[in-house]
């Protein structure tokens, strides 16, 4: 009950945080240069290209980086790869919980957050089973950056589980970065569904 | 109409430095090659694009000593034009000449037996660039890489110029980042087989492999060092760190510790320190670090943003690297080792250097969001596409 309380008043700082950061993110940016555009980019613009999409940022500014409002833990080491072994696989039980991300960003955005509540509730009425986090990149990067970085998204997504009370024993990733696409194409709206992380619930074979 | 003119000056100002950085670029590369030979080349300056007849040939002989020329800068021009002659035959066996327009003096008259006339032709082309350009042979070499032909995703060894492709993995998985350990026939890289991306060393000759490292998340982009030290990127720790590790994976020793994640290690030609990408300080960039001692420090990439793929070149003395300039494009730039302003060279990513420090083999994005192997080079920063094997071709690694 302690340990309930202490995590509440832990996700509200948390969420005071994140709000606190949001208003950075409205500060005008340096002066964009943007090959092959006539005109610069500054201020409101900065950071959005004429159909709207984003341009690359310097990471670990955005607003709801969850990494960032964290001192308490250091990194989490990963599961043995023994107790991954002689599972069944579920790629269904989750599909509704797929978090897409922000470009360019591994952090767990607010409005996605309720996602990964489902699945930790889930894994909480369910105690035998755990998870496999897949990180995926859309194709705007570098091919072994976004393998970095797809790791680095389900590891976001790992933190937030442990966070919200699931033993990191149960919880595994693995980053495909960008060649598994979920929509083929080459615009912001297959993009957005690229830049994911799926749930693959994990249960132990009889 | 200002920004405009801040663009220009701006551009103006990057090619009158990388104009001056491509000569420091020559001489370093003559140096480097006086040691080994005593060639003096014809053309002292390596950014000379050297127009080139090419007659005699036939067919494939043709196509081959015209493309290899053109690889390392030569351009191919009717005779009245040229300033040296390629003159040969390719009756039987291939023979050739290279003389000086204007005087008509030989300079060079070679006849080539055993092999296909293909790997004749690429010899007589070697001959050739060495006595114009002076550089180390690289006509002969292969290269690795990753090919998705659709149905089929595998690592691929090819020569240089992408003809004679040889699919060495049939893993029927996602397989990536091939890297070659120096002056052998071992590759490493990364396959999907079980599930997950483990590294594998393979070794060509032997026909054999070996998974080296398969811990718990990522196991990825391995680099070699000429002594068979390995780098690469674990997240066993809860984030996507660089190790060093033996040749055959054993005893990982972590040395960055940054939140963000590191990739694409490579390693300095005397396998002392280890450029890699990482996210530290709030961008993306390249940093090195000191093996022996740990010791980081970020390398400077003034004028570009956004680094990540950097490649030491044999000589030691450049990194060249990719930088993102747009949603979805992307250049391949180089720096001088130790750091420093950024030339742009062309579009393309992930770049390796060839044996001879000068050419690199690079991805290239087309229109359809394929990408294709193109052949760089460095000093004309001129760019010509590698024969494909068909679907996409990226990551490229040249053996060396």
């Amino acid at each position: 009950m302690n340990r309930l309380t202490a995590s509440f008043w832990f996700s509200l700082g948390l969420a005071v945080i994140v709000l606190l950061c949001d208003g950075c993110r409205r500060r005008p940016t340096a002066l964009t240069y943007i090959p092959g555009h006539s005109r610069s980019v500054t201020n409101e613009m900065a950071g959005l290209m004429d159909d709207g999409t984003r341009i690359p940022q310097p990471p670990g500014t955005g607003a709801n980086d969850l990494t960032r409002g964290r001192t308490d833990t250091g990194p989490i080491p990963l599961p043995d790869r023994a107790l991954r072994e002689n599972m069944n696989e579920d790629r269904e039980y989750f599909k509704n919980q797929t978090v897409y991300f922000d470009f360019d960003k591994a952090a767990v955005r607010a409005s996605e957050r309720h996602k990964v509540q489902a699945v930790a509730d889930a894994l909480k009425k369910r105690p035998e089973a755990s998870v496999e986090v897949e990180g995926h990149c859309d194709e705007r990067g570098t091919e072994e950056y976004n393998r970095s970085l797809g790791e680095r998204r389900a590891l976001s997504i790992r933190e937030y589980l442990v966070l919200l009370g699931i033993s990191s024993e149960r919880i595994f990733t693995v980053s495909f970065g960008e060649d598994k696409p979920a929509v083929p194409g080459h615009n912001e709206a297959a993009w957005s569904k690229n830049r994911r992380g799926e749930f693959i619930l994990l249960t132990p074979k009889p | 109409m200002k920004s405009f003119n801040i663009s220009r000056r701006r551009m103006a100002r990057n090619l009158g430095l990388g104009a001056a950085a491509l000569c420091l670029l020559g001489r370093s590369l003559s140096a480097q090659n006086g040691e080994e030979t005593l060639v003096i080349p014809k053309e002292a300056n390596p950014a000379s694009v050297i127009p080139v007849a090419v007659t005699g040939f036939s067919g494939e002989v043709d196509q081959v000593v015209r493309f290899d020329l053109e690889v390392l800068g030569c351009e191919i021009v009717p005779p009245d034009r040229a300033v040296y002659l390629v003159q040969g035959s390719n009756q039987g066996n291939v023979q050739g000449a290279l003389l000086d327009a204007r005087t008509k003096n030989s300079l060079l008259a070679k006849a080539y037996t055993g092999g296909t006339l293909r790997a004749q032709a690429h010899a007589f082309a070697n001959d050739v660039i060495l006595s114009l350009r002076g550089t180390k042979p690289i006509f002969h070499t292969q290269i690795a890489f990753k090919a998705d032909r659709g149905n089929s995703r595998e690592i691929y060894v090819s020569d240089f110029d992408g003809h004679n492709p040889v699919a060495i993995t049939r893993d029927n998985s996602i397989v990536a980042a091939p890297c070659w350990r120096p002056g052998t026939r071992i590759l490493y890289y990364n396959s999907y087989k079980e599930g997950f991306p483990a590294i594998y060393m393979h070794d060509l000759n032997a026909g054999i492999r070996k998974p080296v490292a398969r811990h718990p998340g990522s196991n990825i982009s391995p680099a070699v060092a000429p002594d068979g030290k390995l780098a690469l990127i674990l997240s066993k720790g809860g984030n996507p760190n660089l190790y060093v590790a033996d040749a055959d994976g054993q005893n990982p020793r972590r040395l960055t510790n940054s939140r963000e994640g590191e990739s694409s290690p490579c390693w300095s030609p005397d396998g002392k320190k280890i450029c890699y990408a990482s996210r530290q300080e709030g961008g993306r960039g390249l940093y090195v670090v000191d093996v022996a001692s740990g010791q980081i420090r970020r390398l400077r990439t003034a004028l570009v943003n956004n680094a990540t793929e950097p490649d030491w070149s044999p000589d030691g003395k450049w990194i060249a690297f990719t930088t993102q300039t747009g949603p979805n494009s992307f250049e391949v730039c180089v720096i001088p080792a130790e750091g420093g302003e950024a030339i742009r060279l062309a579009p393309g990513e992930d770049p390796s250097w060839a044996p001879n420090s000068r050419t690199l083999a690079i991805a290239r994005r087309t229109a359809n969001g394929n990408r294709v192997l193109s052949l760089l080079d460095v000093p004309t920063k001129r760019v010509k596409d590698a024969h494909q094997v068909g679907g996409s071709a990226s990551q490229p690694s040249w053996a060396r």
